[in-house]
């Protein structure tokens, strides 16, 4: 069981409220990202689940009991840190053994778990070894295998991919959704990176200022943003906006279109413009148009390799369907 | 971190060391405070009477008061311009590279942890004294006279002791710095045409000046009560030539047991550390919040 | 800076600064030599460095007729004992201020080294008193108590920036992990902070052994550490060379061995982490 539930949680250190009044629902076995830019209040808000932190005012409910008071070590939870927090004194043996330890288990009993996570883990090899002597990737591992044999109700990641290089990075994230399969255990998972969300969540919460933008599945919130916000935000490259003239023929304050939304062409389209910088990736061409009228600057996303290069002119035409539109204050209007 | 639990443990375990210096601190200065108003001598015990500001008048009009502190004055000052200069010099030499490193500087620490009593006795018998020191012997070789150091220049003497026991401090603390210097500095400046001199003033000094102020501020807290060193060597003379504030307050309360005058003192020297400590605690807290 | 530097470069920085630390080194190393000669060859003229008959019948006589042994016990017992009060009474408090820190934490810091900064001289008269009156005078207990106290500011500073230094990440994650305060402090923080504390203890262990303001008025004969046995060399004493050179070195050697060992630390102590 995992079920977390946020009743009007809110935070302040002294006078600056970071999380105003917050209500959120996450069920057992989901995965869940926490994204937003740095400083939203996503990592308090982990912590506050963890019981790391306490709440101003407001209640946690994990698996239908109220938390609120309950010290971080009663919660059931388990959690991995951004800087992965292995006791440097201890052999990864003892590590992923602490929380075990520390809940009377019997030394067989122990023995067997931190065996078995470390079998799953691929770390048997360093078993005897000090976290110092391992690279980014196996003490992320530890971490994680400190996490798993406790076999919580819920996993809380925090940031925890964000000290690897980007290789490490595509394969951790696999590891670990892969493990959300395999357990099938509630995670909450805080991340400033939109891919990581996407790749991995069943649920992501987009946090801005402590507040809650938006919640919804990847897809979701890619196709329907609920404000620019959260359009702005997910999906790479960035969601082009337009105001003005353009965006009023279509009845709004602001049009959105993502980049690869945009249909490219040498001769005729709807808008005209220069290509600036162009990026050739083989699979997708990146290019950047200036001297729209439209915007500062566009990007367009064309699939494959295409023959876009500085100082060309082209064409774009969005893809009707594809047009988000916003009023004033930013929302969506459908 | 911060939740209710910890935070009330966290109190139960800081008041113990709170309230022992909180004792530490009121209950002796604020007898040291009240005594210095009284008339009150361990010869007479049970004449004691209130006595106003006479002590402090006593104190402050007595021409040995003003002997100690410029003595005490001189000592620091010295001792302070010494250990400075030398320290930066030999800073710059020991952060060289050369064979041996680790043993020299082993050898240039040591005289920190020589026990004041014995640096003191050491430099007095063995060096210092007329006939048989070793200064002695060596201006006899040399065909010159011997030159009773302690006699004839008693605080320069001092001064000398107390400078060899604090340049290592001194030595220790700005080559700690150098080394903190990031040397991508020193080659910027390098690839900017700045010849070694220029680098020296230019990016050296200013990088050991903070290390050079928290030397002189640390030094003068311990250098304003130098004691061990005046008492197995001149005891305070000839005369008042070698007696700084310390020294004075301890002769006038312990060897002549004026508690009163002695506590007046005791107030005029905590005033002078004080004024010392002001600036040495804005330094420190400044560090504490970068 | 990974430069070249030409050997004779190199040969004339190598014959400086070991005539430089040579010259510091002297009055040490004069010391320990006289400290092996008989009283007739320690003041001979001219000095005798190295061509003297050496014996150890100084080092034979000062401690059977001065009850040397007595003295250093004394240094033992006050500055291991001051250091280890200290520390009993300081980690709780270090460890409260690094972890939990509260808005008054700089400020109790603060506080907390102007202490240290009271000059001794400035309380010696009421200390004077109430251990002549608690009949703590020449009494190891009442050095022991003296020195925890003058002591206390820069053992809580010490451990304190060595506190900070342990990411507070891995208590969290201890907590999480299920561990109660208690073992928080015994499975965790105490491992890693050993390091720093062991090198507390010998800094404080020097400064103790080495007081020499408080050890001189507080004690007469019976508690006197070595700091206050050597000054009572100072006449008539003093002219017996030989024995005092072996007095000296036998009260210098444990600390400067310790010293050595400690000399990282040391600038960080001294200087309350304003320098690192």
């Amino acid at each position: 069981m995992g079920q977390i539930t946020l009743n009007k949680v809110r935070k302040a250190f002294g006078d600056v409220e970071v999380i105003p009044p917050l209500d959120l629902r996450i069920e057992d076995g989901e995965f869940v990202v926490f994204v937003g830019p740095s400083g939203c209040g996503k990592s308090t808000l982990l912590r506050l689940i963890a019981g790391l932190e306490d709440v101003s005012s407001g209640a946690i409910v994990i698996d239908g009991k109220d938390a609120t008071d309950v010290p971080p070590a009663k919660r059931g939870l388990a959690m991995v840190f951004q800087s992965y927090a292995l006791y440097p004194h201890m052999s990864v043996r003892k590590n992923i053994a602490f929380p075990l330890k520390m809940a009377g288990l019997s030394k067989s009993e122990i023995d067997k778990r931190v065996d078995n996570a470390a079998r799953v883990l691929n770390l048997a090899a360093y078993i005897e070894r000090k976290p110092g002597q391992l690279s980014g990737g196996q003490r992320q591992r530890v971490a994680i295998g400190r996490a798993i044999v406790r076999e919580p109700s819920a996993f809380l990641f925090d940031e925890p991919l964000s000290n690897l290089d980007a290789a490490l990075r595509v394969n951790m994230r696999l590891e670990i959704s892969e493990l959300h399969n395999t357990l099938a255990t509630t995670m909450v998972y805080v991340t400033h990176d939109q891919v990581e969300a996407m790749t991995m969540a069943d649920k992501i919460v987009v946090l801005q200022a402590g507040r809650i933008e938006q919640v919804g599945s990847p897809l979701d919130l890619y196709r329907t943003p609920s404000n620019k916000f959260v359009a702005g935000f997910i999906g790479s490259p960035r969601m082009n906006f337009i105001e003005g003239p353009e965006a009023a023929k279509y009845n709004a304050h602001t049009i959105g279109i993502r980049p690869e939304h945009l249909d490219v062409s040498n001769t005729e389209g709807a808008w005209k413009g220069v290509v600036g910088v162009s990026e050739h990736l083989g699979s997708d061409t990146f290019a950047h148009v200036l001297d729209t009228g439209l915007s500062e600057g566009m990007t367009v996303r064309a699939s494959g390799e295409v023959a876009l290069n500085h100082g060309d002119t082209v064409f774009m035409t969005p893809q009707p369907d594809k047009i988000h539109r916003f009023d004033e204050q930013g929302l969506r209007l459908s | 971190m911060a939740t209710q639990h910890s935070r009330a443990a966290a109190r139960a375990m800081l008041s113990p060391s709170v309230l022992l210096l909180l004792a530490w601190m009121i209950i002796p200065l604020s007898m040291t405070l009240y005594f210095s108003f009284l008339r009150f001598n361990l010869l007479m015990p049970g004449m004691e009477e209130w006595a106003g500001f006479d002590n402090y008048r006593y104190f402050l009009t007595d021409p040995a008061f003003w002997y100690a502190m410029r003595n005490t004055l001189v000592l620091v000052g010295g001792v302070l311009v010494i250990t400075i200069v030398g320290g930066t010099l030999l800073g710059l030499l020991l952060d060289q590279d050369f064979f041996g490193q680790g043993i020299v500087r082993v050898l240039v620490i040591a005289p920190f942890f020589v026990m004041p009593t014995v640096s003191a006795l050491v430099w007095k018998n063995m060096f210092m004294n007329p006939v048989n020191g070793l200064f002695a012997h060596f201006a006899q070789a040399l065909g010159l006279q011997p030159f009773d150091f302690l006699a004839q220049a008693p605080l320069l003497s001092i001064i000398v002791i107390v400078a060899w026991q604090w340049l290592p401090f001194a030595t220790l603390i700005l080559l700690t710095a150098l080394q903190s210097l990031d040397s991508e500095q020193l080659e910027a400046a390098e690839m900017d045409g700045a010849s070694p001199l220029s680098r020296f003033i230019y990016i050296v000094v200013p990088h050991l000046s903070r290390a050079i102020t928290v030397v002189i501020l640390i030094q003068t807290i311990f250098l304003l009560s130098v004691f061990a060193e005046i008492l197995v060597t001149t005891n305070g003379g000839p005369g008042y030539a070698s007696t700084n504030l310390t020294y004075l307050v301890y002769v006038q309360s312990l060897l002549q047991f004026d508690v009163g005058g002695g506590s007046a003192g005791g107030v005029v020297a905590i005033i002078l550390a004080n004024i010392v400590a002001i600036f040495l605690m804005r330094m420190i807290g400044k560090n504490l919040e970068s | 800076m990974a430069r070249k530097v030409t050997s004779r470069r190199m040969a004339i920085v190598t014959v400086v600064a070991w005539a430089v630390g040579f010259a510091i080194f002297f009055p040490i190393l004069w010391t320990i030599i006289t400290s092996f000669k008989t009283e007739a060859e320690a003041i001979a003229s001219p000095p005798k460095f190295l061509n003297f008959h050496w014996t150890l019948e100084n080092y034979i006589t000062v401690n059977e007729r001065s009850n040397y042994f007595r003295h250093f016990m004394n240094s033992v017992v006050i500055s291991v004992g001051s250091t280890l009060l200290a520390l009993l009474i300081a980690v709780p408090a270090a460890w409260s201020m690094a972890f939990v820190p509260s808005k008054r934490t700089k400020d109790i810091l603060m506080w907390m080294l102007s202490t240290k900064m009271l000059p001794p001289v400035g309380v010696l008269i009421p200390i004077y008193l109430m251990f002549r009156n608690l009949g703590l005078l020449d009494t190891r207990t009442g050095l022991v108590i003296v020195l925890t106290l003058i002591n206390l500011p820069i053992v809580i500073w010490m451990l304190y920036t060595y506190f900070k230094e342990i990411p507070v990440d891995i208590l969290e994650a201890a907590r999480m992990d299920g561990a109660s305060l208690k073992s928080e402090i015994i499975y965790v923080l105490t491992p890693m902070a050993v390091p720093g504390i062991a090198s507390t203890l010998l800094l404080n262990v020097i400064l103790a052994w080495n007081e020499a303001f408080w050890t001189l008025n507080l004690t007469a004969a019976k508690a006197a550490p070595l700091t206050a046995f050597i000054a009572s060399y100072s006449s008539p004493e003093g002219l017996f060379y030989a024995k005092l050179s072996a007095a000296s070195t036998m009260a210098i050697a444990p600390i400067l061995i310790m010293g050595w060992f400690s000399q990282k630390q040391l600038v960080r102590g001294l200087t309350f982490g304003a320098v690192k």
